[in-house]
Formats: C-alpha cells, structure tokens, sequence
C-alpha cells in the first residue's frame, strides 16, 4: 500500500514541526507556568529572520540554522526581562494574555510590513532534489526536517534530563524558593530557559522557511494544534510533547488515507478524548 | 510559591480558555476597521455618493484585493473629480474575513445605516454570493471584481450585480483550453473546498471534457491550507498529465511550492495555476514559477495607458504592482460614477445597473468594452507564461504573452449562462 506508506512519511515531517513547537512550549511551561501563547509568532520570526538574513545580508541557510534560533532567543531574553517578569506573581491567565497579545501585535506589524501572502525562501541547493523511496518521491529537504528536528528533540531531552544544568531547571520546577536558597540564580535561569525555548520555535521557523513561504500567518495557522499536541502529551512534560508530537503527525497523516475529510480535526477529536480520560494529558503527572 | 495541584489541574482549563479567547479573537479581531468604517460613514443623505469596499485585509487574499482595492476606488474617485453630479464621493472599506455571515451583515449594515450605494471588490465567492443576495434586497449595487465564481452571473445572477474582472467560465476557457490544446488531456484537481473552487473545478471540467481530455480525480483542501504534501502525492500517484491547483491567493502559492518540493514537473507532470495574481507570482520568486501558464484580465506591462496607471498606483502602495482585481476595482468604481453622472442619483440600484449595462465601458486599464444583460462585464482576457529569471528585467517583469482571447469569445455566452436576466 505505497499511499499509506508515503502518507505516514509525511505524516512523521509534519509531526517535526508539531513536536520542535510543543517542546519548547513544554520546557517554558514546565519551568515559568507560562502558556506561551507568543510562541507562533516568534516561530514566524525565525522564518522572517531566516528570509531577512538572506535578502539584507545575504547570508543563507546553513548559517541561519544558528544565527536565527539566536536572535529570536534573544527577543525572548528581552520579552521575558522586560514584560513577563513583571506578572509572574498573578495568575498564570494574565501571562496567558500578554503573549496572547504580543502574538497580535507582531504579525500585525509583521502583516503591514510584507503583506500576506509572504516571501519566497529558496531550498538549499544540497537538498533541493528528492529520493525514490519506491512508494514515493521523498524530498530530501523534508528528510532533512525530520533528521534535524529529531536531533535537536534528542538534545534537549538529554540536556534536561541527564544534565547538572538540568537538574537544576527540574527542581526549580518543583520549589524555586529551595533552589534559590541554595545559590542557583533562578530569575536567571528562568529568563534562559524562555530564551532557549522560544529559540526552539525560532529553530522550527528556519526550517519551515524553504517549506512554506514566510508569511505572517505562518504561526498562527500551525499553533492551535500545537497546542492540541501540548494538552495530549501533558503540560509540560518533556518526553510527551515529543512523542506527541511525532505521534500526532502520523495520526494524522494516517488519517488522510482513511478518511481526508477528518484529517484537520482529528487533532482535536483526540484532544477532546484525551482530557475526558486523562485530563493531566497522556505523560502528564495526575494532580 | 507555586501551588503544584494548580498547576496541573489549571493548566487543561487555561489551554481551552485560550482556544476559545484565539478563536473568538480571530473572528473580532480585524472587525474595529470593518466596524469603524461602517459605523464612521454619516447616515444616508440624499447629497453623497459613498463606495464600499469590501474584502479580505488581513487574509490569505489581502494582496490580491485588500488595501490596494481600496486605493484602486480612491484612484477612480480622484480621476472623476472628487463628486458627481454635484454630490461629493466618499469610500469607506472593511474587512469581511473570507466569511459569509461577516461579508453578509456589513453589506446590511452598510446599506442600512451607512449610506453606502455601492459595494465593490469582495474576493472569496461564497461572501461574493450572500452579498449579492444582501445587495439585491435593499436595492444597491454590487460590482464583484475579485470573486471567481461563475454562479453570480448563472444561476445566482442577480439585476444589481456587475461580474467584473474575470470568472472561473473565463479561466477554465482560457488557461484550461490553452493546456488541453497543447496535449494536457488527463487531469487531477487540487481544490479548495469552497464556492470558488469547486465552481472553477466544474467549469475546467466542462472545458476538458469538450476538448476530448478526461479528469482523473480531485483532492480537497480547506481554505488558507498551509501543507499540501499528501494532495500532491494523491496527484502524484494518479499518473494525470496535469495537477489543475483549483485554489487562490496564498493556497495556490502554498500549493505551487511544494509541487515544486515533490519534483511534480521534474518528473513529467505539468502544473496548471487556474487562478493566479501577480503577487503570488512575486510571492513564489521566477525561479519557482517560470513556465507557469496562467490567464489575467489585466497585467500592468501590457501598453502604454496601463503602464502610466500601474505606475501610479505603485507609487501610493510603496512599490507593489496593481493585481487584476485591484484593476477590476479602479475601473469598475469609474463606470459606475459615469451613470450615476447621467441619472444624478445613486439611490435606486437597479436603475443604476441598467444605466451602466446600456452604456459601453471605456476606461484605460481594460480598454473599450460592453456589460452582458445577465451582469457579465465583457473584455479581452490574456494567456500568459511566467518569464524565466534570465528574461525578466524588472523587479515586476513577470509575464509574456501567448494568446489574447478577444472579449466576444472570453467569456460565456449570456444564453448559455442560466440566468433568468439573459433572456434566450
């Protein structure tokens, strides 16, 4: 059944982006109890910062694979300095709002600027061919997607779950007030772990780029089921949202052989079910 | 210090609190500029011509119409001199989001309270259709620039509605023929699962099966679709000739894309945009494009009166080219002025419409033309082929021509039509 086959393929590319977007948005739940409702818009950034470093500086992909999860880590640096700092001490639901709110404003200016239908972001030549797998012709960028989503998922699982660093940022997690008494800078390693999550979506951002065209709406039409993806895996574990992620994007792309139509909603149907049965998600600690 | 339950427990809650707040905020968002524009216009006064333009201006359609159809309509009023017939003209625009229900209530509200006499633009055939419905009721005008489907000069048809700038019969006629003629006889659809496209596939169809080809099958995709990976392997995998992308704006650009990602003309097959604006042309770059056949009403490059307007129009949209519809928009708001001119009132909106199908149109961007009794506004359409990136020599060179249909055989034949206007 080589429809089936070459379906789940891309089933397995798209759920790399649904699980480099639930990561990050894991890792900043898990540490600030933030619902970074930013985090499509700054996956949108990465793609503006990708096409930008091109068409200004001409710089192309492979150095912008690094430069522009950086830059956008660093607007996360400073939205998290700046702004969301200040309401930590409220209730998580004024957070919620304020990058809820920063996610209008910056594909409003982002829209007003480029318009809406987007920029063009050519393949890097290396990958710009694509593989007779027999069931299917398999682009290699979107192998590519997959190798380099998968890596970098891996890291950043080793990194907080098998590291010093990361034992901090676990018990941080659980009593910030005991960590910091014992000399581990906490707000700054709270503004770090934002940073680096969001430099995650700016990560997926650079990979979408040569995919889609980078367009303002860009984050904003993948979110929402990201966080479908983040509800199921359970608010902010790690592991979860990764599998999840890959899981989801098979799900789906199994049910486009069986069913098309359902195919954008079955997300959502699953979401539903899921916090009827377990409403902590699928890895989440039940309260 | 964080309380953990909360934590856990809360979280599941908030996340649906903020589905509900994105999707009550994606339908209120861009509302304050459709609200205040309709609410701004004064009450109708009996001294005051006021133009509506009404379409997608935040969307996936934006650069098609949007905010340039809106300069479009200025430009037209600048150029008749600021009044009619002794009355001042005001344009007053909103958003309606690619949405029926949006599309249909401003349309009522505009004609209701806001004084508005005519409603122009309005991509996105199924808004098209429920304000044509809206326009027909209380009596206006409606010139349709941007929608595509064919229905609103058909069975839809209505005697206050003008079909301006193209429609799907138009397209399928012109780039469907085109490619049929030159050996592409077996076809899959990739379609969007609206008005639009499922009127443009059926009017495509007709086209090739007249012309002896065959459709193999179709896949279809909700509007403003962002990944098209498993329709192109469905494409892919039917072994047709042609993948006909049945789809517009920011879907075809998606679409064309990632065809080009799965090798669809590398390994044979050909790629037929059935629908395609200059912005999606610049917004794919030449390099992915090229070679693309597609059919316009109007391109900026064609002589030198349009050149002269096209310019500067881009002056006042910081570079940006005119697209058909935004053409459509210009010309359209100055046919209407002109027989609003003649009967010195824009009140009664069918009387309006049949001053402007009695006399002939003749503006500088579509050239001499006539108005069909079912509301088809008649005028050459044109085949192009995307330039290469080696034989483009502008920022905007984009096109060559093939073929230029003559207006008498660009689009349908009223009799043909269905409409209960055209007579037999």
């Amino acid at each position: 059944m080589p429809a089936l086959f070459a379906q789940l393929v891309i089933g397995l590319v798209n759920g790399a982006f649904y699980a480099l977007l639930s990561l990050g948005l894991a890792i900043i739940f898990g540490l600030l109890n933030v619902i970074n409702f930013a985090h499509g818009a700054l996956y949108m950034l990465g793609g503006f910062v990708t096409w930008g470093l091109l068409h200004y500086a001409g710089i192309g992909y492979w150095p912008a694979l690094v430069i522009a999860p950086l830059v956008v880590g660093l607007v996360g640096v400073v939205l998290e300095r700046a702004l969301l700092q200040r309401l930590y001490r409220l209730d998580p639901l004024y957070n919620l709002l304020l990058t809820f709110g920063l996610a209008l404003m910056l594909q409003g200016l982002f829209q007003m600027h480029f318009g809406s239908s987007g920029e063009p972001y050519d393949m890097p030549r290396a990958l710009q061919r694509s593989a007779d797998l027999g069931f299917m012709q398999l682009p290699l960028y979107r192998a590519w997607v997959l190798a380099a989503s998968l890596a970098v998922c891996l890291v950043t699982w080793f990194v907080t779950e098998r590291t010093q660093l990361g034992a901090y940022l676990r018990a941080a997690t659980e009593n910030p007030g005991l960590v910091q008494a014992f000399g581990v800078n906490v707000p700054r390693m709270v503004t770090v772990t934002y940073g680096l999550g969001v430099a995650l979506a700016g990560f997926a951002g650079v990979l979408a780029a040569p995919i889609y065209s980078v367009s303002p709406g860009m984050g904003a039409s993948v979110i929402i089921v990201v966080f479908a993806v983040v509800v199921i895996g359970g608010m902010g574990s790690i592991m979860g949202s990764i599998v999840t992620g890959f899981a989801l994007g098979l799900i789906e792309g199994l049910t486009k052989v069986v069913y098309p139509a359902a195919s954008s909603t079955v997300v959502f149907a699953l979401m539903a079910l899921v916090l009827l049965v377990r409403p902590a998600g699928l890895f989440g600690k039940a309260p | 210090m964080v309380n953990l339950a909360k934590r856990i427990a809360g979280p599941s809650m908030a996340v649906m609190v903020c589905a509900a707040a994105l999707a009550a905020c994606k339908k209120e968002a861009p509302s304050p500029a459709g609200a205040a524009a309709g609410s701004a216009a004064p009450p109708a006064a009996g001294g005051k011509v006021t133009v509506g333009v009404l379409n997608d201006m935040s969307g996936l359609y934006a650069d098609v119409g949007g905010k340039g159809s809106l300069e479009a309509a200025r430009m037209a009023v600048e150029d008749f001199g600021g009044s009619v017939a002794g009355m001042p003209i005001e344009v007053v625009s909103a958003d309606h989001q690619n949405k029926p229900d949006v599309g249909a209530s401003v349309a009522r509200e505009w004609f209701d309270t806001g004084g508005v006499d005519v409603i122009v633009d309005v991509p996105t055939s199924s808004v098209a259709i429920a304000v044509s419905e809206a326009t027909r009721d209380k009596n206006k005008v409606f010139l349709a620039s941007g929608p595509g489907t064919s229905d609103l000069t058909g069975a839809a048809c209505s005697p206050n509605t003008i079909h301006w700038t193209y429609d799907t019969w138009a397209l399928a006629n012109a780039t469907g023929r085109e490619i049929v003629k030159n050996g592409g006889d077996t076809w899959f659809f990739v379609t969007a699962n609206y008005t639009f496209g499922i009127t443009l596939e059926r009017d495509v169809t007709k086209v090739i099966e007249a012309n002896g080809g065959k459709v193999l099958g179709d896949a279809k995709h909700p509007i403003g679709n962002p990944d098209f990976s498993s329709l192109l392997l469905q494409a892919q995998s039917s072994k047709a000739k042609v993948v006909g992308l049945a789809n517009a704006g920011g879907d075809t650009i998606n679409a064309i894309k990632q065809a080009a990602e799965f090798g669809i003309v590398a390994k044979g097959q050909q790629l037929a945009g059935l629908l395609v604006f200059i912005t999606d042309i610049k917004a794919l770059g030449l390099a992915t494009a090229q070679g693309l056949i597609l059919s316009e009403a109007f391109y900026w490059d064609r002589d030198d009166q349009t050149r002269a307007w096209s310019k500067k129009f881009a002056a006042r949209r910081d570079g940006r080219m005119p697209t058909m519809s935004q053409a459509g928009v210009y010309s359209a708001v100055l046919h209407f002025l002109k027989a609003v001119a003649e009967l010195k009132s824009a009140k009664d909106g069918k009387a309006v419409v049949a001053r402007m199908k009695a006399i002939p149109t003749d503006d500088p961007l579509f050239g001499k033309g006539t108005i069909d009794p079912n509301g088809r506004k008649r005028h050459p359409m044109y085949v192009y082929q995307v330039k290469s990136p080696a034989e483009s020599k502008g920022e905007w060179d984009f096109y060559k021509l093939v073929r230029a249909v003559p207006a008498d055989q660009a689009f349908r034949a009223p009799a043909d039509s269905g409409c209960a206007l055209a007579g037999k």
